[in-house]
C-alpha cells in the first residue's frame, strides 16, 4: 500500500507545520470494549480535518476526548499547544465544540442562550449583547430570538447550536455530525458556514457519516474503524488507496460482446448490459496499455468510460468487516 | 480578574439561568407547595380537634395545634421543595448544554453552584408562602425576639442548603427524572416520621429512636423553641450539627459525581 498516505508517522520528515490538534497514541475503552486503540492525529492549523467512520466506530468518543469532556486512557494529546490532561481549561479557552446532541437550553428563549454564553465568556454585559445579536443575525435567527429555543425545528436548533459555539471566537471547533438530520438545503447551509470559519483562519475537526461532506470540506480525511485511523490522507489520496476503479465497454453487438467477454478473462461480465468491467487506476499509462490490447486482440466496443472510486468505495473497502484493508488489485470493490 | 471573582461571576452567571427556569416554569415549584399547605390544612381542620388531644396533656385546642404544626411545615416545605431539586438537576445533566458547559473554560464548580443558591432562594419563598398560610389561619408567634426570628430564619435557610446539596447529589447520581423524584422521596418522607405532627414522646417506644435520630426532630425542635418558646436544650447544637454534616456530605458527594467523566 502507498506509504505516502498511510500511516501518520511516515510524515515526520522534514518540518511539520504548526499544530492545531497533535494525538499520539489515543487510547479510551469501556470496560472490555476498546473504543480507541492508539489514535495518532496531526492536524494544521488552519485546516478542516475531517473524521469518517461507520457508526459506533469511536468519533464521538474521539470529539469527546480532544474537547476535554472525558478523558482518555492512554496517549498523549495536545489541542491549540496545550496538553488535554495538563492544562484542560487552556484547552477549553482556545476551543469550540458542537456535539452531536443539541446543546441549546430548550427553556429559555435562542437569544438568552447566547447571552449565557456571552456571560460564560466574560464579555462586558454592551459586548455580549452586540455578538448574540450579531450571530443571531448572520444565522438567520432574529426573528425566532424571543421564542423558546424548544419550539425550534432541527434546522434552526443546530444553527443555534453553532451560534452559542462561536460566541467565544473559538481558533479551534469540533462539530461532531453537524448536518446529521438535517434537509439538505439546511445541509448545504451548514457547509457554507463551514467554509466560512474556514476562511477566517479557524481550524475545524469535523465527524460525518456523509463521504460526500468529507469530499466537499476536507483538506485531510481520516477514515476510523474498530477504534484505529484505517487511512488518512486527502480525499484524493484516499481514492487512489483502493480499487473500485475500473474501464467500462459497452458493446451494443451480442458477438462482439461474448467476443471480448471470452477474451478479457478478467473482466466482469454484465451480460444483461452488454458491458464489461476491467479493473483499473485510471492512470494514463494502465489506460494506455488496456487501448493497446484491446487494439491487438482486435475488440472493438461502442463505449469506453473510465470510472474512478468515489469514498463510497474507500469507506466500505476499509470499513469491511472481514478484511481490515482491501487492496488486492484483482478484487472489484462489492 | 482573580480565580474567585471569575468563579463567583460565573456561579452567578448560572444562578440567572435557574432563576429563568424558575421563572418561565413556575409549575413544578408551586406544585411541591401543595403537599406542605394541604397537610396544614388537613391536620389543622379535619383532623385539628382530636390531634390537639395529643398534646399539652389534652389542655390544647385547635389553635395550639396550629402552633405545634407550623415550624415542622415549614422544614417539610423545604424538603418538599429540594425534590424539585432534585429532579431539575436529573433533568439539566441529561441535555446537551450541561455538555456544552464543560468545555467552556468556567469555573467547574459553577453549575452546581448556581443550582444550590437557586434552590436555597426557592426553598426560602416556599417557606415564605407556606408560613403566610399558617399565619392566615392563625399562626403566631410566642413573643419571638427580633433575634429569635434571626435565628429562626437562619436555621430555615442553613437546613435548606443542607438538603439542598443531598438533594443536588441525588439527581446527579439519577439517571432521569423519574428516577431523581424517587431517590429524593426520603426528603419529604422523613418529616413524616418526625415530631412535625406530634410529639416523640407520644410514640410507641421502639418507634421513638426512629424519630428522634434523624435531622428533621432537632431542627424542628430548635425552630420552635425560637418561635414559640419552648424548651430547645440540645437540639439546637444538634441541628446545626446536622446541617453542616449533611452540607458537608452533598457538597463532596456533589461535586465528585460532577467531576466524573460523563457517560
Amino acid at each position: 500500500m502507498p506509504s505516502s498516505v498511510m500511516p501518520t508517522s511516515s510524515r515526520a520528515d522534514g518540518p511539520q507545520p504548526p499544530a492545531a490538534i497533535s494525538t499520539a497514541g489515543l487510547r479510551k475503552s469501556y470496560g472490555d470494549k476498546t473504543v480507541l486503540d492508539g489514535i495518532d492525529l496531526h492536524i494544521p492549523a488552519g485546516s478542516v480535518f475531517a473524521l469518517l467512520g461507520p457508526n459506533g466506530a469511536g468519533k464521538t468518543t474521539i470529539v469527546k476526548i480532544l474537547s476535554t469532556l472525558i478523558s482518555a486512557d492512554g496517549g498523549q494529546a495536545q489541542v491549540a499547544g496545550h496538553g488535554l490532561a495538563t492544562d484542560p481549561q487552556a484547552v477549553r479557552a482556545a476551543i469550540g465544540v458542537t456535539g452531536q446532541f443539541s446543546a441549546v437550553d430548550g427553556l429559555i428563549t435562542g437569544e438568552e442562550n447566547m447571552l449565557l454564553m456571552a456571560d460564560l465568556h466574560h464579555l462586558p454585559k454592551r459586548e455580549g449583547r452586540r455578538v448574540a445579536a450579531e450571530l443571531l443575525e448572520r444565522f438567520d435567527l432574529t426573528e425566532a430570538a424571543k421564542k423558546p429555543a424548544s419550539t425550534y425545528s432541527g434546522g434552526m436548533k443546530r444553527r443555534l447550536d453553532i451560534a452559542m459555539t462561536l460566541v467565544g471566537n473559538p481558533r479551534i471547533i469540533f462539530l461532531d455530525e453537524p448536518t446529521t438530520g438535517l434537509d439538505p438545503r439546511s445541509r448545504h447551509n451548514m457547509w457554507q458556514i463551514i467554509r466560512e470559519l474556514v476562511t477566517g483562519g479557524v481550524t475545524v475537526f469535523l465527524t460525518t457519516q456523509y463521504l460526500e461532506e468529507a469530499d466537499e470540506l476536507a483538506d485531510r480525511i481520516a477514515v476510523l474503524n474498530h477504534g484505529k485511523i484505517a487511512a488518512e490522507g486527502t480525499a484524493e489520496e484516499l481514492k487512489r488507496l483502493i480499487p473500485g476503479g475500473h474501464i467500462r465497454l459497452r458493446f451494443t453487438d451480442p458477438v462482439a460482446y461474448q467476443t471480448a467477454a471470452t477474451t478479457l478473462g478478467e473482466a466482469t461480465r454484465d451480460d444483461d448490459a452488454l458491458t464489461l468491467q476491467i479493473p483499473s487506476d485510471g492512470s494514463q499509462r494502465e489506460l494506455r496499455s488496456i487501448l493497446d490490447w484491446l487494439d491487438t486482440a482486435g475488440i472493438e466496443a461502442d463505449e469506453l468510460t473510465v470510472h474512478t472510486p468515489d469514498l463510497d468505495d474507500v469507506f466500505f473497502a476499509l470499513t469491511s468487516t472481514d478484511t481490515t484493508h482491501t487492496n488486492q488489485r484483482k478484487e472489484t470493490v462489492r | 480578574m482573580s480565580s474567585l471573582t471569575l468563579a463567583a461571576r460565573d456561579a452567578s452567571t448560572m444562578l440567572r439561568r435557574n432563576l429563568l427556569h424558575a421563572r418561565r416554569y413556575p409549575s413544578l415549584t408551586l406544585n411541591l407547595l401543595l403537599t406542605p399547605i394541604m397537610l396544614l390544612l388537613l391536620f389543622v381542620y379535619i383532623f385539628g380537634d382530636t390531634m390537639s388531644a395529643g398534646i399539652d396533656g389534652g389542655a390544647a385546642d385547635r389553635s395550639d395545634y396550629i402552633k405545634y404544626l407550623v415550624p415542622g411545615l415549614l422544614l417539610m416545605t423545604i424538603g418538599s421543595t429540594t425534590i424539585g431539586t432534585a429532579v431539575s438537576v436529573s433533568t439539566d445533566m441529561t441535555e446537551g448544554i450541561i455538555a456544552r458547559f464543560r468545555t467552556i473554560a468556567i469555573h467547574r464548580g459553577s453549575v452546581l453552584v448556581g443550582h444550590v443558591i437557586g434552590s436555597v432562594l426557592q426553598s426560602i419563598i416556599s417557606v415564605v408562602l407556606v408560613g403566610a398560610v399558617g399565619v392566615a389561619i392563625g399562626f403566631r408567634s410566642t413573643d419571638a425576639t427580633v433575634l429569635e426570628w434571626l435565628a429562626a430564619f437562619g436555621l430555615l435557610t442553613l437546613f435548606a442548603l443542607a438538603l439542598t446539596w443531598i438533594a443536588v447529589g441525588m439527581g446527579l447520581v439519577s439517571p432521569n427524572a423519574e428516577a431523581a423524584s424517587n431517590n429524593a422521596m426520603p426528603l419529604i418522607f422523613l418529616p413524616l416520621i418526625s415530631s412535625t405532627f406530634v410529639p416523640i414522646h407520644a410514640m410507641p417506644g421502639w418507634f421513638q429512636p426512629i424519630a428522634e435520630y434523624q435531622p428533621f426532630t432537632p431542627a424542628i425542635e430548635t425552630l420552635r423553641g425560637l418561635l414559640l418558646g419552648t424548651e430547645i436544650g440540645h437540639n439546637g447544637w444538634l441541628a446545626i450539627a446536622w446541617c453542616v454534616g449533611l452540607a458537608v456530605l452533598g457538597y463532596f458527594w456533589s461535586t465528585s459525581t460532577f467531576k466524573r467523566d460523563p457517560k
